[in-house]
């Protein structure tokens, strides 16, 4: 079931188009992340969703109604900020209440309602301490009990956890996905972190100068990438572009990579994108061991780096540069000079859309 | 860029093996010349007038000087002292209010309404006051005021038959003449304490379903509680002795104890009764802020 509902969506700071025909859906209870760098538009997409802009063109819909022209304070969201954005003269118990206060909850229930938020995000019997007394992490959970205790029709978080250590942000991530389920709220989630977009959501959108390139669930966008931007901006791809045949391109040194997608009409152009850690080396002077991947390339290994579990090799082949990422698993590494074969799938052959 | 040698070695000998000053000294020598000009300029002076007020005339021409409580009873010995000093209070709390209620609301449509030139060109607007001369200040009051004035000619332009409304020579016209000397001091320390607020406070306030009213009552307010408190003892303080806005602008009625002190300095020429005078009214405003100084700390306090 739609609950938030954006249509057409378009926004210009002057002249500078900011958001161009945004329109997607944000399923009732999902989680969904609006990934993409600055400037990309995603926190202006959040903040028209809030009500805090308003679009040129286009209309937002939550629960239903079109709420595009409806102030922010009638709308029934719950926010949460980078800065946190608590209210430093109130105690975690006035913050968490102050929501409920506006919505004519005081008393009783009040005080039984801002107890369960602070359970939720597990922060019971600190309700008597000033914000300034919690640590970074405790303050955002603050924040994540205001936004939540009033039951909104949609959360929206505006890059959350960046301004946590990383221990801290993995560390939230765990607990937003739990609290996230348990609340069961239609959430919105901006950042430009990949890693956290994959790990929390249910679907991400990878936005890029205003406009959505691509949208799906965590898998979807990162093994089949649309766009050369979204392969690029979601992780470490190689790209290889040649001549459509039957089945694959064919490279300007003439080699041919087998692709099992549909691909362009023959003869035309197309750029192939595969992920580092698809390829298997396979040392052309130790022998190795066969694989069964059909796709081949003789390379020669121009620098590894080695980081304890893993390697990243880069390989050269025929005036290209590879990327490849390997499990630290082998006899002994690859040094560089080695002549080697990279092996893939055309499965993880990936054809993107040309550039718009 | 290479180092050069000579200067890397004068760089690690300084004069040979010279000990850096321990803490203390340079916190010292850091606070002594502020604290030893204070203690000079505004210490002694002021002890001078307190010693002068136990005197019973003042210690220049030829009559004997002697000890004496005595200019301590002023207030009992004339009653209409305390009148005054009673009327000297109400300008103080009324000119501190509407400088309050004015600064308070400038300060924020500075704050929440301007940015960069515009701003910074109404903050300079705001200065202009200070930059001129008080006298010159309060007199331009007078011609606004008075019967006649420009502010009749202003309402006599849009409505002929009206009365004259100048009210020079009032108590009003008195706190007039303070708000416009002495708000400025509330719109910098009210300007101050708002434009720390991070903005995403407002709008968390407003996302969890708060209108304008409550968070200007609920968030705004209280976190400029510290800039309102400073701005209030600025000006409390001064204008309770201000004697020139009571003289020009309340004429007849602008007995106020700043003017009753200035007389005994300047006409009377009875400074002992004048600083003793001076000092009950240090010791009333220490007594009103002592009362209500739980107020002024949690105020303070974020």
């Amino acid at each position: 079931m739609t609950n938030v509902e954006v249509r057409s969506i378009a926004k210009n700071y002057g002249s500078v188009p900011v958001l161009t025909d945004i329109s997607t859906d944000f399923t009732q209870g999902s989680f969904t992340s609006l990934l993409g760098p600055s400037g990309s538009g995603k926190t202006t997409l959040l903040r028209i969703i809030a009500g805090f802009i308003i679009p040129d063109q286009g209309n937002v819909a939550i629960g239903g109604n079109d709420v595009t022209r409806m102030p922010v304070w009638a709308r029934n969201i719950g926010m949460v900020f980078q800065s946190y954005a608590l209210f430093p003269h109130m105690t975690v118990n006035e913050n968490v209440a102050f929501g409920l206060a506006r919505r004519g909850i005081k008393g009783e229930e009040s005080r039984k309602q801002v107890e369960r938020a602070l359970e939720l995000v597990r922060l019971p019997g600190f309700g008597d301490r000033k914000p300034k007394q919690l640590s970074g992490g405790q303050q955002q959970r603050v924040a994540l009990a205001r936004a939540i205790v009033t039951k909104p029709s949609v959360l929206l978080l505006d890059e959350p956890l960046s301004a946590l250590d990383r221990r801290l942000r993995q560390e939230m991530q765990v607990e937003l996905i739990r609290i996230q389920k348990e609340s069961g709220l239609t959430t919105i989630f901006v950042t430009h972190d990949q890693e956290e977009a994959l790990t929390l959501s249910d679907k991400v959108a990878i936005l890029d100068r205003g406009r959505i390139v691509q949208i799906g669930a965590p898998t979807e966008v990162y093994e089949r990438p649309k766009t050369r931007f979204a392969a690029e901006f979601l992780g470490d791809t190689n790209f290889l572009t040649g001549t459509v045949v039957a089945g694959g391109i064919r490279l300007a040194n003439g080699s041919t990579v087998a692709v099992d997608a549909p691909l362009p009409a023959t003869g035309s152009e197309a750029t192939v994108a595969v992920r580092p850690e698809k390829i298997v080396i396979r040392d052309v002077a130790r022998g190795g061991k066969d694989t069964d991947r059909s796709n081949r390339v003789s390379a020669t290994i121009s620098s590894s780096v080695y980081a304890g579990t893993a390697l990243t090799y880069e390989a050269a082949f025929d005036g290209l540069s590879f990327k490849i990422f390997a499990q630290n698993s082998d006899a002994r590494p690859h040094s560089v000079g080695d002549v080697v074969e990279l092996t893939w799938s055309p499965l993880h052959t990936v054809p993107l859309e040309a550039a718009a | 860029m290479p180092l050069d040698p000579a200067n890397s070695t004068q760089l690690r000998e300084p004069g040979g093996s010279r000990k850096p000053l321990p803490p203390w000294a340079s916190t010292a020598a850091l606070l002594v010349p502020t604290y030893g000009w204070l203690t000079l300029a505004v210490f002694l002076p002021l002890c001078t007038m307190f010693a002068f007020s136990f005197l019973t005339a003042t210690p220049m021409g030829k009559a004997p000087i002697v000890f004496t409580f005595k200019q301590y009873r002023a207030f009992i010995d004339q009653p209409y002292l305390l009148g005054v000093a009673w009327q000297s209070l109400l300008m103080g709390f009324w000119t501190t209010f509407f400088c309050a209620v004015l600064g308070f609301f400038a300060a924020l449509a500075l704050v929440r309404a301007t940015e960069g030139k515009v701003r910074e060109t109404l903050l300079i607007l705001v200065l202009l006051p200070f930059w001129t001369n008080g006298l010159v200040r309060v007199f331009s009051w007078t011609m606004v005021l008075r019967e006649g004035g420009f502010l009749d000619y202003a309402i006599h332009s849009v409505w002929p038959g009206a009365g004259s409304v100048g009210f020079l020579y009032t108590r009003q016209a008195v706190v007039v003449g303070l708000v416009h000397g002495y708000l400025p001091y509330m719109i910098l320390t009210c300007y101050i304490a708002l434009v720390t607020i991070d903005n995403t406070i407002v709008e968390a306030a407003s996302s969890l379903g708060a209108r304008w009213w409550t968070i200007l009552w609920k968030i705004l307010l209280p976190m400029a509680a510290p800039g309102l408190i400073s701005g209030s003892v600025l000006i409390f303080v001064p204008v309770i002795g201000s004697f020139m806005e009571p003289r020009i602008l309340g004429g007849r009625v602008g007995v106020t104890m700043g003017t009753v002190i200035e007389d005994q300095f300047t006409q009377a020429f009875n400074w002992p009764l004048g600083a003793a005078l001076s000092f009950t009214m240090l010791a009333v405003v220490l007594g009103i802020f002592a009362t209500f100084s739980g107020v002024l700390r949690r105020g303070t306090a974020l």
